[in-house]
């Protein structure tokens, strides 16, 4: 039998809705787990971060005005997606050194993980907004809006780690920027794939791959970045990273301890989504 | 001519000591060092208070750590509520005395001390007592932080520490506090009142001192959380310092908020609400309105009428009961205003105040318009933190926000028109935590306070500013 | 204020023009009134300048008599403390004026002939208004007949509440032009309008018919005069005079019994209209209980001891 040779795919950035390449037009290799080689992934660099972040801004009024159930609707059907691609992540994750029952496992876990999050989209408010019983002839009420764009250095866990720390940010009307697991990008593109087809409008999830130290500093620093989750950062990095966003108070999520690896199968809580809102009270005299 | 005489609120009340010494482990004790705390309006010297050293700063917080662990964090919520409830008592039986306490010290006028700070004070304490044994119901599994490092500013000194000490203590954490340098003295009244409370030792500590001390505290390693109150700069360098540590970090930061007036405001009350919202407090307000927009259609005839009620404001003696702005609280500030209020100029903008005479001593300065300002210049971009108004004018809401918005600050904003489906479109579009809709400057103990951006995070007050101090 | 337009009677002359200004003019935020009336309440005035105060108050008190009861004698016996509110100290000022129904004006004039303290008659069917314009008007032409030197008007509250304003500014006008020299007070009844944006809208309706003063209430409906309520007529005169170049008074009426409360509405005047209205000419308080309090507390001022009401005429 003669063997058809693939068509093997070239592993891209995704920014603004597009996939482009590195404006450096840099790659590394990406190996599976026995070193065997996998794909050429996008290198990117300083300007690729500034592009996305310009991607992310320009995207985050209208994500955040979406109705909450819109964005709902559309984070489900990113689920949807991702079921239909299954068998692919399955298969990249398996190259990752997963058995196939793990990385189904793994998979099947990322979907219900995303579609956990989908529904919070029109209940979080009422779960952390409240009606403020003030001493005073007013109406006052606090609701949860979106910090902005958050800059997200994913952990390793390819699949399920990165699903756990995107949506949260989403779900509420962030938008983000994504430096993904440098080891192990090439889920992180894919999924990218599944956004670009699914209803996400572009630039409100960006992705890109390349060496952690080297682009995590420049998003922590970034002035138009309002919130860094440094859960794929650690040691010298993440202290790094922390300090540089205190140039312009980001709101910041560490790292857990290297020692105390995240379980990614754990319940999340809403911690993730809550780090990036803002809680806005508004006052209003009450009269005639 | 109505001229009201003077009614000076009696100083007999207070009996402030020739020196007083840092609160550590529920005693008094000096430390090496010393500062004068002086009273801005007269710049007569009040006391000499401790200056805490490292050494000091171990102790209280050592000190903090024993009363954590032996006692505070082991009471049921129920008793510490107790504790707290008589601590909002015993604020409100001595309100009179920490009200003129805090004027002489502070400067502010006798009315405010009297009329908002000091009972916001006791609310407080009231509102955070109930919390503390009904925590579960705020957030799932609530488990207290630890030793809570608390540095908080010189405008509403107690009102700070009770924003501070409130939720932490409610929700099973100690504190060390440190008070301004130049408002230590209601502090440490409090400190006596823990005493008359029967606080356990340790709970509560008051370390005085400037940024040195402060310094020492939040980069202390047995502090587990750090809150901070104070000006942005300093803020970023606090969580510059906190970084890689596994503190957790609450920031309430500066602002630059705007006071939008669209052309169906309700007038007169507007005209209040702007000056309420700038000369509160002689403008040392974090979310004071240090930005008017106006809309160009009325700007001119709401001008007037500020200036008008302008020329009432009545400036002198914070211990006149009938004083509206007090004496700007020190040299320091003093030279910033100025600064800056002389750049406004420089840059082209028209400053306006209306006749009013200044006492020969102490530190003051005169209610401040600045019309023809542009968002490009610096006083309608840095915090003046005083009593000056920036006046801009817009065309449309949507300009409006744009303008408003166009700041790093985030803290507060205010809104005024009648129609009530506009209101609800500025609130949702303005980037500040607390919208002013129809009032401003307004405050209480159920309503969550906090900024976005660089007006810093985390909330106090409410239901979310028990989050800070809770794991 | 910066609007150069110029208000008259005679460029507001149809229904729906007049609807339309009114309805134009701000709104008023019932909590930030409040507020602002609240805090002007805590001003201290202590010392010389409620000496001050004290004297302009009872210069400034519309002594007050409007009961089904009143007689003849009763009237007289008014007026003598109106001439002279303290028979022991000639330094205490006289009254503005007292204030009774139509009937018994000419009683009053003939009482107060030399005092220099003015009749002012309530008329317009006090205190409801719920009459035919003529009897309105006949009841308003008896008391300026019996040398009333003020007339205390009643609106249609039942016309504005139903949107007639039209109607009110006839009324107004009318009765205004029955008066002819003497003063024309208008009474707005602000317990029965209920909004603060309706007592700034009844404010210069009045204004704009004609009205010499505006006055808060009958004192026969609860709430009657308020510090809220005042404050918003004061905002109400002082922007009509910046507008129009005309200055018109300013009476609250009812509910006045202590010096304090006196002096908490001078407060308001002060700051709110300014000195301009700080005289009798401009601003009178209807009243009849607060003038022997007003006189206590001088007594203790000038004395030195507090005064009890024995020491003091009740007439």
């Amino acid at each position: 039998m003669s063997e058809r040779l693939n068509v093997s795919k070239t592993y891209k950035l995704y920014i603004g809705g597009a996939f482009p390449r590195s404006e450096s037009g840099r790659s590394y290799t990406v190996n599976d787990a026995k070193g065997g080689f996998l794909a050429n992934a996008s290198r990117a660099s300083r300007k690729d971060v500034r592009d996305a972040v310009v991607a992310a801004r320009k995207a985050q009024p209208g994500w955040a005005a979406r109705t909450p159930y819109n964005r709902g609707q559309i984070l489900y059907r990113v689920a949807e997606m991702l079921q239909g691609r299954c068998g692919q992540f399955t298969d990249e994750l398996r190259a990752t050194g997963l058995s196939k029952s793990a990385a189904t496992t793994e998979v099947e876990a990322a979907i219900d993980r995303w579609v956990w999050y989908a529904g919070w989209a029109d209940k979080l408010a009422q779960v952390t907004g409240t009606a403020n019983p003030v001493s005073g002839p007013f109406f006052n009420f606090s609701t949860p809006e979106p910090t902005g764009v958050v800059g997200i250095v994913a952990p390793d866990s390819p699949l399920l780690g990165l699903v756990s720390v995107l949506a949260p940010a989403i779900v509420t009307g962030n938008t983000t920027v994504l430096v993904a697991s440098e080891t192990a990008p090439l889920p992180a593109i894919t999924l990218g794939e599944v956004l670009a087809t699914s209803d996400l409008p572009g630039g409100v999830i960006n992705i890109l791959t390349g060496r952690r130290s080297e682009l995590a500093p420049w998003l922590a620093s970034h002035m138009d970045v309002n919130g860094l989750d440094l859960t794929g950062a650690s040691g010298d990095l993440a202290v790094e990273c922390e300090k540089a966003a205190a140039e312009n108070l980001k709101r910041v999520l560490r790292p857990v301890e290297a020692d105390q690896p995240t379980d990614w199968t754990a319940h999340p809580g809403i911690t993730r989504m809550t780090t990036f809102l803002e809680t806005k009270t508004v006052w209003h005299p009450v009269g005639v | 001519m109505f001229e009201y005489a003077p009614a000076p609120e009696s100083r007999d009340i207070v009996d402030i000591k020739p020196s007083y010494g840092l609160f550590i482990d529920g005693e008094f004790a000096d430390a090496e060092h010393s500062f004068k705390t002086v009273n801005p309006a007269t710049e007569e010297v009040l006391a000499e208070v401790s200056e805490a050293g490292a050494a000091d700063v171990d102790r209280a917080v050592a000190a903090a750590r024993r009363a954590y662990d032996m006692v505070w964090s082991k009471m049921a919520g129920g008793e510490r509520a107790k504790y707290l409830f008589r601590i909002a008592r015993l604020i409100q039986e001595r309100s009179r005395e920490l009200a003129v306490l805090e004027s002489i010290d502070n400067g502010k006028p006798i009315r405010e001390s009297r009329d908002v700070d000091l009972p916001l004070v006791a609310a407080h304490f009231f509102y955070y007592a109930g919390w503390a044994d009904k925590l579960e119901y705020a957030v799932a599994d609530p488990r207290p932080l630890g030793v809570a490092g608390q540095v908080i500013p010189w405008n509403f000194p107690l009102l700070m520490l009770a924003w501070k000490i409130a939720p932490a203590l409610a929700c099973g954490n100690t504190v060390v506090l440190k008070p301004a340098e130049t408002t230590p003295l209601t502090a440490l009244a409090f400190a006596d009142i823990c005493r008359q409370a029967d606080l356990p030792p340790g709970v509560v500590n008051i370390i005085t001192g400037a940024g040195q001390t402060g310094r020492a505290l939040v980069e202390h390693d047995g502090v587990d959380k750090v809150a901070f109150t104070g000006s942005t700069d300093v803020g970023r360098q606090i969580a510059r310092s906190v970084a890689g540590t596994p503190k957790r970090l609450t920031l309430e930061l500066g602002g630059k908020a705007a006071n939008v007036v669209f052309d169906d405001a309700p007038l007169d009350q507007a005209v209040e609400g702007i000056v309420n919202g700038i000369f509160f407090n002689q403008g040392h307000v974090c979310c004071a309105g240090s930005r008017l927009l106006v809309q160009e259609s009325i700007a001119e005839e709401l001008l007037d009428r500020l200036k008008t009620r302008m020329a009432t404001l009545r400036v002198g003696d914070p211990l006149d009961k009938n004083t509206d702005i007090g004496a700007i609280n020190s040299a320091a500030q003093l030279n910033k205003i100025r600064m800056l209020s002389d750049i406004g100029e420089q840059e082209g903008a028209t400053r306006w105040s209306p006749p009013c005479e200044l006492p020969d001593r102490g530190f003051w300065f005169a209610p401040t318009l600045f019309t023809d300002v542009a968002q490009s210049h610096r006083i309608a971009q840095d915090e003046i933190f005083g009593p000056v108004l920036s006046v801009l004018t817009f065309r449309t809401p949507q300009e409006a926000v744009e303008k408003a918005n166009n700041t790093p600050y985030g803290l507060s904003a205010g809104v005024w028109t009648d129609k009530g489906s506009r209101i609800l479109w500025m609130a949702q579009r303005l980037r500040a935590g607390v919208v002013w809709a129809n009032t401003f400057n307004k405050f209480d103990p159920a309503s969550p306070f906090g900024g976005y951006k660089e007006s810093g995070f985390g909330r106090e007050g409410g239901r979310h500013g028990l989050e800070a101090y809770l794991r | 204020m910066g609007d150069a337009v110029s208000v008259s009677t005679e460029t507001l002359t149809g229904a729906a023009e007049l609807r339309r200004f009114l309805h134009g003019l701000p709104g008023v935020d019932q909590v930030g009134a409040e507020e602002r009336a609240a805090r002007l309440a805590t001003r201290s005035i202590k010392t010389s300048a409620k000496a001050y105060a004290i004297d302009l108050a009872i210069s400034m008190v519309d002594l007050t008599t409007l009961e089904g009861a009143d007689t003849p004698g009763k009237v007289r016996a008014l007026c003598a403390k109106a001439a002279h509110p303290d028979p022991a100290d000639a330094s205490v000022p006289k009254v503005a004026a007292i204030c009774v129904y139509s009937d018994l004006v000419a009683e009053a004039v003939r009482a107060l002939e030399g005092t220099g303290v003015g009749v002012a008659s309530v008329a317009t069917a006090f205190p409801s208004g719920r009459a035919p314009l003529e009897a309105k008007l006949a009841d308003t032409r008896r008391a300026v007949a019996d040398g009333a030197s003020e007339i205390d008007m009643v609106i249609d509250r039942g016309a504005f509440l139903s949107g007639d304003f039209q109607k009110v500014f006839e009324e107004i006008a009318a009765i205004k032009a029955e008066c002819g020299e003497v003063h024309l007070k208008v009474i707005l009844e602000t317990g029965e309008l209920v909004t603060y944006d309706n007592v700034r809208r009844a404010s210069w309706l009045a204004m704009l018919a004609g009205a010499d003063f505006i006055k808060t209430s009958t004192g026969k409906v609860s709430p009657a005069a308020t510090l809220p309520v005042t404050l918003v007529m004061l905002e109400a005169v002082r922007d009509f005079r910046a507008r129009t170049g005309r200055q018109v008074g300013v009476k609250p009426a009812g509910g006045i019994r202590t010096t304090k409360d006196a002096i908490k509405y001078l407060v308001l005047v002060n700051e709110t209209a300014g000195p301009d209205w700080l005289s009798p000419e401009w601003f009178r308080l209807g009243a009849s209980s607060v003038l022997n309090d007003l006189l206590m507390q001088r007594r203790k001022l000038t004395t030195g001891v507090y005064a009890g009401p024995d020491y003091f005429t009740l007439d």
